[in-house]
């Protein structure tokens, strides 16, 4: 059994309401979106809030539609299950619609929100534990400690970026839309993710995400993501792929995007790749040739480190393994833009 | 402390609980339906599955406190449901795990029985492939999920009047009709259509 510490609850029905909440009640205050990331933490004692600001009865933060550029805007509070399922991402943007529906299981994806998973907390097999199982250890620099278990010596937190969303959304390029009290910004969700686990997003107390905006793609645009896991169900990424491909009306390679996840603070995109695929048809052998020059750099540029559960050597020997499957899977699926 | 008016199985229930508590904790703990199950406590295992406006969610990460105005359905509520539609016994759903043998500790089951009701209300006949789906957040340590999923596949068979086919544990010879006339059954609240 493990319960919760007390807090108080609040559940606005309108966003000014919340950021007026949220900046009254300043560094005391957490947002709670579905609570599939917060309250498992809070049960760990990871945090330690006076108050939750519940954003679930605000209709306006829910709901996936069409952009007037053509491209989709994703409510924060549009529950994953919507987001996978729906027609208009799965073409607009096949690789964020499959990473959506890889999420953790069934229930989980009914109840958490895509807000919450590009703000999910970075993970660490040290860190996402019981006081009582941290303090056997003396703790780690994330939290109540000064020690790093990870990185012998380490000085920064490598705890894993681990949400399935954000580096589908790193190859859509998308931005992110933030209201607060004292009013709004956008940032591109490339400049978002820092490489520092304690804190791997630029969010400033009191700020909400209030939408995701995905820009429109070209006709050729192909997208898959790939995840590896211990189950099919239920379980983190142990590695994430996601493979964007954008291709002529001749499914010639024009522009490419790999973006890899679950290696440490910050999801990490592939260089090179657009280089080593564009030209390349696909379906034939200059494809899978230049599908196997990225998987070999990819292997090259990732470290996957003992920070999540896997052995991190069989970790980074799937590196090049899931980059082949996820391109083939991006490659060989019907073109959903045409 | 707050007040909560919640829906419960249908009956609209006033009760108290601090902010912090759980829905799970509040039906335990305070109602006493303590079908749902206290597993992990923290979203792995799927044993503390209820239906919140008919969708499965997990009622030891739901705060009690956004249960507000919401219908709640826990395994408690299946057989008074079944009832109200003028029907006898328990759920089909619950029948049939009863009949294919689908649990051993039974931990999972209140879970794993609202999680297949729920889909079995969206799909009257869901593919072996989407019951694996829908079951796919429900963990069981005892029966290896065959007769888990045979069991759907049972009471979809039932509903739809036709022969179900056999379970893994039958051959072709051995019928559940045969082994009841046999008597070696043990009798179960629902006569078969
Ligand atoms: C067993 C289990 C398995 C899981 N597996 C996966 C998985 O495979 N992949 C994966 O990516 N995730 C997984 N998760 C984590 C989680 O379920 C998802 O990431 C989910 O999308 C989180 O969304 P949420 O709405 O529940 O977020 P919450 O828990 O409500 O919030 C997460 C964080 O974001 C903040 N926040 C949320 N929304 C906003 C907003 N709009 N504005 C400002 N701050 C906000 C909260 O304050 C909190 O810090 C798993 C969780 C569990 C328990
Ligand atoms: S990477 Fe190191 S500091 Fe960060 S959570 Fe893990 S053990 Fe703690
Ligand atoms: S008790 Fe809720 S998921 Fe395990
Ligand atoms: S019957 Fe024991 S956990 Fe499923």
């Amino acid at each position: 059994m493990l319960r919760l510490p007390a807090f108080a609850l609040e559940r606005p029905r309108t966003l000014r309401a919340a950021l007026e909440l949220l900046a009254e009640n300043g560094q005391s205050a957490m947002v709670v979106a579905g609570g599939t990331d917060l309250l498992p933490n809070l049960k760990h004692e990871l945090f330690d809030p006076k108050l939750l600001v519940s954003l679930a009865e605000i209709d306006e933060l829910r709901g996936l539609c069409a952009s007037a550029e053509g491209g989709l805007e994703i409510g924060a509070m549009t529950p994953l299950a919507d987001v996978a399922t729906s027609e208009l991402a799965r073409t607009r943007a096949p690789a964020l619609a499959q990473a959506c529906g890889l999420v953790a299981g069934p229930q989980l994806r009914t109840m958490g929100t895509l807000g919450g998973n590009v703000l999910l907390d970075t993970r660490c097999q040290w860190y996402n534990q019981t006081y009582f199982w941290r303090s056997a250890l003396g703790f780690c620099l994330k939290k109540d400690g000064s020690a790093c278990h990870v990185v012998a010596g380490g000085k920064k937190c490598v705890a894993a970026a681990s949400n399935d969303s954000a580096p589908a959304l790193m190859s859509l390029g998308a931005v992110l839309h933030f209201e607060s009290a004292s009013g709004a910004r956008e940032v591109a969700i490339d400049e978002f993710f820092t490489g520092d686990g304690i804190q791997n997003k630029k969010i400033a107390p009191g700020e909400i995400l209030t939408c995701v905006r995905i820009p429109p793609m070209p006709a050729g645009h192909r997208g898959a993501y790939g995840k590896l896991r211990d189950r099919g169900s239920i379980d983190f990424p142990l590695l994430g792929v996601a493979v964007r491909l954008d291709c002529s009306s001749k499914d010639v390679v024009e522009n490419a995007d790999l973006v890899l996840t679950a290696l440490a603070a910050q999801p990490k995109r592939v260089k090179r790749a657009s280089e080593t695929l564009a030209g390349t048809k696909l379906g034939t052998p200059a494809f899978d040739e230049a599908a196997e020059k990225v998987a070999e750099l990819a292997y090259q540029q990732c470290r996957p480190l003992a920070n999540i559960p896997g052995d991190a050597n069989w970790r980074h020997e799937m590196v090049p393994v899931w980059v082949r499957r996820t391109l083939a899977a991006a490659a060989t699926e019907p073109n959903v833009t045409t | 402390m707050a007040a909560l008016n919640l829906t419960i199985n249908g009956d609209r229930l006033e009760t108290a609980a601090p902010d912090h508590w759980t829905l799970l904790e509040v039906l335990r703990y305070r109602l006493g339906l303590t079908g749902s199950k206290q597993g992990c406590d923290k979203g792995d295992c799927g044993a503390c599955t209820v239906l919140l406006d008919g969708q499965p969610v997990l009622a030891c990460l739901t705060l009690a406190g956004l249960a507000q105005g919401r219908a709640v359905t826990t395994i408690e509520g299946l057989m008074p449901a079944h009832a109200r539609e003028g029907k006898s016994g328990a759920d089909p759903v619950q029948d049939a795990f009863d009949r294919c043998g689908a649990l051993q500790c039974g931990f999972c089951q209140p879970g794993m029985i609202l999680s297949a009701r729920a889909l079995l209300n969206a799909n009257a006949h869901p593919t072996r492939a989407q019951i694996r789906a829908a079951l796919a957040g429900n963990l069981c340590r005892c029966t290896g999920y065959t007769q888990i999923v045979e069991a759907v596949e049972y009471a979809v068979a039932v509903a739809a009047g036709v022969e179900p086919a056999p379970r893994a544990w039958e051959t072709p010879r051995a019928r559940l009709t045969d082994i009841e006339e046999q008597g070696t059954r043990r009798p179960s609240g629902q006569a078969r259509p």
